[in-house]
């Protein structure tokens, strides 16, 4: 089943084998063979990035929102370290990712040749895993156990480096066929632990789901298995950031986000819980705040695909190694045989606890006055927008938290954030990314002004591809999230945090040919969502919002789960000395 | 593959245990690393104990089966027993590596290193140098009237041990290959 073929053919026809269907790209000398034959195609798409970067938050929007790996096509040097902060945050928060490189040729190699860099040197700390591939026969085997590697086990971006003689040569094509590697991760959990967990969930008197991205990159089947879990037991659960959607924002088991800006219930249930049971999450410091006051009374239980994961941060009790869809599985038949036993009495009693927590209703806020309150903002957002067929992305900072916190997800890959690495100018293009899966979805990016720019070139490729991209920006002048430390770590001294020579994004936006709406009056603020959301096109939203609003609740630095900060009052000694210097 | 002599375990995860019993106590492990024996994947590791600051305390490689393009990296490291766990567990999640062992947990093992000693001198200096290296049995595999050089082979406290002793006999250069270490058994 060999054939004989370029290189260059061999990896346009690899992607087909793979079922690529968009490759997110930007052409340069290294890559013209590839670009040649994808000139001679029509089966893979390929979307014409502004910047390298772009290309790599795209296709991680695209890879998020599908559940498949995003693909990315890049020159050599250059197109090669732009795509560096991509990969980056895209090995921090799971994505796959299929990245290929130009690279000059192999008799160059070494030699500081025009646009040459040590690309799997420079890539290898921020992939997966890379590949420089210096024979054409070997070619079309790297490439697909390039995509084997990207999307099984915990996900993550790879890497191949193609040197342009190795694109021109003629070498053997071999098809696409089960992976023979002996990187095979194992899915199933240990019995014996998953056992131990539901002895564990039956005896629980104070339990909680923490739960994180790992449940949604296992797939829609493990979130059904998780809502199944929740539904039979009647445990309270919560989510990291990443998993936002794993589980209905509007079921009644559901405590909101945890976390540094997690709503209070959640935080403090995660506190004074007596088991809890993390499903795909990875106790990152966003989460656990303090190490040493993390939920001190509990016994704690992790699934995780990574056994790197288990015991980093937080020692467990149970740990399960395997992936979450077949570990759920299991629990649940195991459970079930068991007599789907839980300890609904102390359960209810817990619920109680939680209810009074709830009831201090963390995120209310007042709307008052002619000046916008972004908390308003995203809450209009939400009411209009939650029964369209929607997907969200995010840039970083407050925005981001507020979008968290005031917008609800009901289903898994609805929502595309920049979590471990914190990228900011992630959005936009990740916005694209997800129209092109998406094309007849609402996406809208959340956007803060500062982040919007890093990446704003890419409204060019919006209005090439004619991609409704809704920019819903949240413009408050200023850094806000670096704003708001400064004023609570450093004297309110707002060192470079004031966004100065804002572009009009009016003018800005009729200059690319796009729409422009600004509003800055709450009560034009409906009108002004609804005309966003109507028209056919990509529209950039400048939302003008209250300047020094700050985001709460929060976890202080240095502090734990129930020692949040719930608003203004007196913030100016919540952190310590102790807590300054960490991030 | 008889030439590996790497104990199998149950699966390949054998050399982790996730339920480890933690304590602030430094401890030195011989962790034995089998990796696919391609260009990159010493970096792939070293770049591991680097990002991430852990410890290298020894290190050695080299291919051990040709037609598995197989290599085998040995690396004495040290840190609390929770680093060693995530020392192990973040070397499993490289692609590359096939199979990680520590060897200071699972079972008895024998650890060897191999030394070559420089020592310049004249008269008694020159014959106790020489008297040492026969109690140590090492050899001498170079010698001019002023200078020998010592082979020696061993576990890395009798070299260290043999290297004191040479020290105020005029020891010039020393050459370590680092540690090479098999479980004991079959």
């Amino acid at each position: 089943m060999t054939r004989q073929m370029t290189g260059a053919k061999m990896i346009v026809q690899a992607l087909i084998d793979q079922g690529v269907d968009t490759v997110f790209g930007y052409p340069g000398g290294a890559v013209l063979p590839i670009y040649d034959e994808v000139f001679q195609q029509n089966s893979i798409k390929h979307v014409l990035v502004r910047h390298e970067q772009g290309a790599v938050h795209a296709a991680e929007g695209y890879a998020r929102s599908t559940g498949k790996p995003g693909v990315v096509l890049v020159t050599s040097g250059p197109g090669a370290t732009n795509a560096v902060t991509g990969l980056t945050d895209a090995l921090l928060d799971s994505i796959p990712l299929v990245v290929l490189t130009g690279q000059v040729p192999t008799f160059m190699i070494g030699s500081d040749a025009f646009q040459e860099a040590d690309t799997v040197g420079i890539t290898r700390p921020c992939t997966k895993h890379n590949w420089l591939v210096k024979e054409t026969d070997r070619l079309s085997g790297v490439i697909h156990e390039a995509f084997h590697v990207a999307t099984s086990g915990r996900p993550g971006p790879v890497l191949v480096d193609i040197p342009k003689d190795v694109q021109f040569a003629t070498g053997k094509y071999t098809p696409k066929a089960p992976s023979t590697s002996h990187y095979q991760p194992q899915l199933k959990g240990d019995l014996e632990e998953i056992t131990e967990l539901v002895a564990a969930i039956e005896k629980a008197k104070r339990p909680v789901f923490y739960t994180g991205g790992g449940v949604i990159n296992s797939g829609p089947a493990a979130s059904q298995l998780l809502r199944e879990l929740v539904e039979a037991t009647g445990f309270p659960i919560t989510s990291t950031l990443m998993g936002l959607g794993c589980y209905p924002a509007s079921g009644d088991k559901w405590l909101g986000m945890l976390g540094m800006h997690g709503l209070y219930e959640a935080n403090m249930a995660m506190h004074d819980c007596d088991l809890m049971i993390n499903i795909g999450a990875r106790f990152d410091d966003r989460i656990t705040g303090v190490v040493d006051m993390f939920s001190p009374k509990s016994k704690k239980a992790h699934i995780d695909i990574d056994p790197s994961s288990i015991n980093k941060v937080i020692r467990v009790d149970i740990p399960i190694m395997g992936d979450v869809g077949h570990v759920l599985e299991d629990l649940l038949k195991i459970w079930k045989s068991r007599g789907r036993k839980t300890n609904s009495e102390a359960v209810a009693k817990w619920w109680k606890q939680i209810d009074e927590w709830r009831s201090i209703d963390c995120l209310k806020f007042e709307q008052k006055g002619k000046v916008i309150k972004p908390q308003y903002a995203l809450a209009r957002l939400e009411a209009l927008t939650k029964d369209h067929d929607r997907y969200i992305c995010t840039e970083v900072g407050q925005h981001q938290m507020w979008a968290a916190q005031y917008l609800g997800f009901e289903d898994p890959n609805r929502w595309m954030t920049s979590g471990g690495l914190g990228t900011m100018g992630y959005g936009f293009p990740a916005s694209i990314g997800v129209q092109m899966a998406h094309p007849e979805s609402l996406v809208v990016n959340v956007a803060g002004e500062a982040s919007w720019l890093m990446n704003m070139q890419e409204l060019g490729t919006a209005m090439q591809y004619n991609l409704p991209v809704k920019q819903f920006i949240l413009n408050n002048e200023r850094l806000g999230m670096v704003r708001q430390w400064q004023e609570l770590l450093h004297g309110e001294r707002y060192s470079s945090s004031w966004s100065e020579a804002l572009p009009d994004f009016v003018k800005l936006a009729d200059a690319f040919g796009a729409k422009g709406i600004i509003c800055s009056d709450p009560d034009d603020l409906d009108d002004a969502i609804m005309e966003m959301i109507t028209h056919d096109g990509p529209v950039i939203f400048d939302c003008l919002v209250e300047k020094h609003e700050n985001c709460f609740p929060m976890i202080p630095s240095g502090k734990a789960h129930n020692e949040m900060i719930m608003g203004e009052v007196d913030t100016s000694t919540a952190i310590d000395a102790e807590g300054k210097v960490l991030v | 593959m008889s030439a590996l002599k790497i104990k199998k375990g149950a699966n390949s995860h054998s050399a982790y245990n996730l339920r480890p019993s933690y304590s602030d106590v430094i401890e030195r492990h011989t962790l034995a690393v089998l990796v696919e024996n391609e260009p990159g994947v010493l970096a792939r590791v070293i770049g591991l104990f680097s990002g991430r600051g852990y410890n290298i305390d020894s290190l050695t490689v080299a291919e051990v089966d040709h037609t598995g393009h197989l290599s085998r990296i040995t690396i004495v490291t040290s840190g609390t027993p929770q680093i060693v766990e995530q020392i192990k567990a973040q070397l499993g999640r490289i692609v590359s590596v096939h199979e990680v062992h520590d060897l200071t947990v699972e079972g008895a093992s024998v650890e060897r290193e191999l030394a070559m000693f420089k020592v310049v001198g004249k008269g008694d200096h020159r014959v106790e140098a020489l008297r040492l290296a026969d109690i140590f049995r090492a050899n001498v595999v170079d010698s001019t009237l002023e200078s020998f050089v010592f082979e020696i082979t061993g576990a890395p406290e009798k070299i260290d041990a043999f290297a004191d002793l040479m020290r105020p006999l005029g020891l010039s250069e020393v050459a370590r290959t680092g540690v090479a270490a098999l479980s004991r058994g079959d």
